[in-house]
């Protein structure tokens, strides 16, 4: 289904990609190409790699490709090291936001957000300009100015660790940005304003990977492709009609087809 | 791991301060005796009662021992192989800072620190002192207007004698320790501060201390004296050239709050360290102490220790004045094979007095920082209170840290609280910070002086700066 004709240039192409962490293999050939504008979901057990192949593209030390290649805009960014990938607009969206104890949210969004500006020979802002900025963002996720003032993360509830990851990609204006697990551990009411702030963040230029479970966050946002993963590859690729039948069958339903490959 | 080694990278610091100034000193012989002590009280023409006065600490010095209970590692020190005092030659009387060598002036420029009257800091007045003496105290006229007296200690000795009398020796008594009662036997230079009844101190006042000679110790004493209801802001620094020798730094520090003063005492320590294999540096062994004598007096220590071989420096506060305030906040980075045993003492004597210890140890490469603190509560400190919180970060999995707080009371109405708290940077934090595009060295730098923020904020303005940039120069790593 991908191979159809696109009009524009590929944002992201995983070819073959094998990784493993302390020489245990993780993934075992996974390829993906993500369009400007298409949504891609991808599912799976737990531990059949998704969020590895998540931390991988955005450049995790922990992981070792082993063969294969990650080209972003068409260059091969393999060992470009993660903060480079962020600048250039690769985003990833934590399953677990990590907390930073002592270290303001605000300072932190303005440092991130200006690294991205100066990879895009836009102005920094200063202290100012970027409360204007934030202000206008935290309306998206419907996110309390008093957040700005904490610690990046800390004592943060888990939808409001997740509604934080959405202010950063709204700030960050990714090119891809791939949403790990995003939706899980969110109440209704918290999953609909993170889905809301994707859906307006999102738009013809960018591309985006959800990682999922469910299929409550791909019925507020329709992705044009779902991906099926187990063992470290990418099983089965078909539309959104994919995911409900997933979820009408289980994973029992994969596990047959790994077999059977 | 990968992470490991790039967090010891960026952790190593370029030393910027290591230069040697090349002058003419008038040094007398190595070696530690009475007439020795006799000389250095002859060359400052000193009165006799200081005289007996160092006289007597050394008598108590030679009596006393080495203490070992920091569990510091060194080679034990050669007290005859010292020479204690060193001086640039410069002509006898100086009546302004041009005729102060250009040389000491241009030291302390390059140290950041001008002194003359073009170049000179605004709003902060330096006592500059380069080994055993003082240079200069800059703005002294316009402290004079308001009654403050900022000079060295050496011409307080001469000009203010009586206050001398009354108060030297008072907080630290010269029996207080062996290396007090060395300080007290040998001192040669250092600031003194005089703040009269009801004087807020216009501006901040700062000493900064600079070793040059290489075989000399130095043994400078602070005394800062503020009357009722004045306020103080003092800031101190300190730097050393490298060498792969190490240098004996005793000071004693003594500050008196009377009724309703109040005293911040701010050092940044960046003295030389010694290299990575902990060849060189210098030994930091500090007495500084100050007595909240009045009423709702207080004083306020805050320190950022990034330099020295070893420190051995405990900050403390007697609480003597009913309601009277201690503080302590503080920031001790360890790097290579550095030995940090840094803290404070509490003494509650007074009713309601109050005191507050943040410490923050980073501690990486092979070093060890330890927090040592005590909080006592006397018979008399009824409805006193406490609050402690120790923090260590380690950066690294070679390096130690220790808290060994130790808590006396003996008065049931006070109250004594006591957090600590252990992190390591993960690299699952750097990780995040790294994926929102920030660079790696920048990560560590915000996360630490995140760590140390709630010190930071006590610091003075200017000094929060430095501080900070102090740190991140410190976890700069070998690129640029």
């Amino acid at each position: 289904m991908q191979s159809q004709m696109k009009e524009s240039d590929p944002i992201l192409q995983v070819e073959n990609l094998f990784a493993s962490t302390d020489n245990l293999p993780i993934l075992k050939g996974v390829s993906l190409t993500v369009y400007p504008g298409e949504i891609h979901a991808i599912m799976g057990r737990n531990g059949c790699g998704k969020s590895t192949l998540s931390k991988i593209i955005a450049g995790h030390p922990s992981y070792n490709i082993t063969n294969g290649d990650i080209k972003f805009s068409g260059e091969n960014i393999n060992s470009l090291e993660p903060e480079e990938r962020a600048q250039s607009g690769i985003f990833l969206g934590f399953q677990y936001p990590i907390e930073i104890p002592g270290v303001s949210n605000l300072e932190f969004l303005r440092v991130s957000t200006n690294a991205r500006r100066k990879f895009l020979n836009k102005e920094e802002l200063d202290t100012f300009d970027f409360e204007e900025l934030v202000k206008e963002k935290l309306e998206l996720v419907k996110m309390d100015h008093a957040f700005l003032s904490r610690s990046v993360n800390q004592g943060f509830s888990g939808g409001e660790k997740k509604r934080n990851e959405i202010l950063q990609m709204a700030l960050l204006e990714p090119k891809i940005a791939i949403l790990d697990e995003t939706d899980s551990g969110l109440d209704i009411d918290a999953l609909r304003i993170v889905a809301s702030g994707i859906k307006k963040i999102s738009n013809s230029q960018t591309g985006i990977i959800l990682i999922t479970h469910y299929q409550r966050l791909l019925d507020e946002i329709e992705p044009n492709y779902v991906h099926v993963m187990a063992d470290g590859q990418i099983i089965k690729t078909g539309g959104s009609d994919l995911a409900l039948e997933l979820e009408k069958k289980g994973y029992e339903w994969t596990d047959n087809l790994v077999k059977e490959s | 791991m990968v992470n490991e080694n790039l967090v010891k990278d960026v952790v190593k610091e370029p030393y910027k301060y290591g230069f040697v100034t090349d002058i003419e000193t008038e040094k007398i012989a190595k070696g530690l005796n009475e007439d020795i002590i006799r000389l250095i009280s002859q060359k400052k023409e000193e009165p006799k009662y200081l005289l007996d006065f160092r006289l007597k600490a050394f008598k108590k010095w030679q009596k006393m021992e080495e203490p070992d209970w920091a569990g510091l590692g060194y080679k034990k020190i050669d007290y005859q192989d010292i020479i204690y005092y060193s001086a640039p030659k410069q002509k006898k009387k100086i009546s302004s800072l041009e005729e102060v060598d250009p040389k000491l002036l241009e030291t302390f420029d390059k140290l950041g620190i001008p002194l003359t009257e073009q170049k000179k800091l605004t709003n902060v007045a330096v006592d500059a002192v380069f080994d055993s003496v003082s240079i200069a105290t800059t703005f002294r006229e316009e402290l004079a207007i308001h009654g403050v007296i900022f000079c060295s200690i050496s011409e307080a000795v001469k000009n203010h004698s009586d206050l001398i009398e009354k108060y030297l020796g008072t907080v630290v008594p010269a029996s207080d320790n062996y290396f007090a009662a060395l300080n007290s036997a040998v001192f040669s230079d250092g600031s003194f501060v005089y703040i009269p009844k009801g004087v807020t101190c216009p501006m901040d006042l700062s000493s900064y201390f600079r070793i040059n000679s290489g075989d000399s110790g130095q043994f400078e004493r602070t005394l800062i004296i503020a009357e009722e209801s004045s306020s103080v802001s003092y800031l101190e620094g300190c730097t050393a050239p490298m060498f792969d020798t190490n240098t004996l730094h005793a000071a004693v520090v003594e500050l008196i709050a009377l009724d309703d003063a109040s005293i911040k005492y701010s050092t940044v320590q960046n003295w030389y360290a010694g290299d990575e294999e902990g060849v060189g540096g210098i030994f930091n062994f500090v007495t500084k102490r100050g007595k909240c004598l009045g009423k709702r007096s207080k004083i306020s220590w805050s320190q950022v220790e990034t330099g020295s071989a070893i420190t051995w420096k405990y900050p403390s506060c007697l609480l003597l004045g009913e309601e009277s305030v201690g503080e302590f906040y503080s920031v001790a980075l360890t790097n290579n094979l550095q030995q940090a045993d840094t803290g404070t003492k509490m003494i509650h004597i007074g009713p309601k007095t109050k005191s507050t210890i943040v410490s923050k140890g980073i501690s990486a490469g092979n070093s060890i920082n330890s927090y040592r603190g005590l909080v006592k509560m006397g018979t008399k400190a009824a409805g006193s209170r406490n609050y402690s919180q120790c923090d260590s970060m380690l950066i690294g999995d070679q390096a130690s840290a220790n808290t060994f707080p130790y808590i006396k009371s003996q008065q049931p109405n006070s109250e004594i609280e006591h957090e600590a708290s252990t992190c390591r940077i993960s690299e699952d934090q750097l990780f995040y910070l790294q994926s929102r595009g920030i660079e790696f060295e920048e990560a560590v730098s915000m996360m630490v002086s995140g760590f140390c923020r709630d010190v930071f904020n006590q610091l003075p303005m200017e000094f929060a700066a430095e501080a900070d940039k102090l740190l991140a120069l410190k976890l700069e790593g070998s690129v640029g």
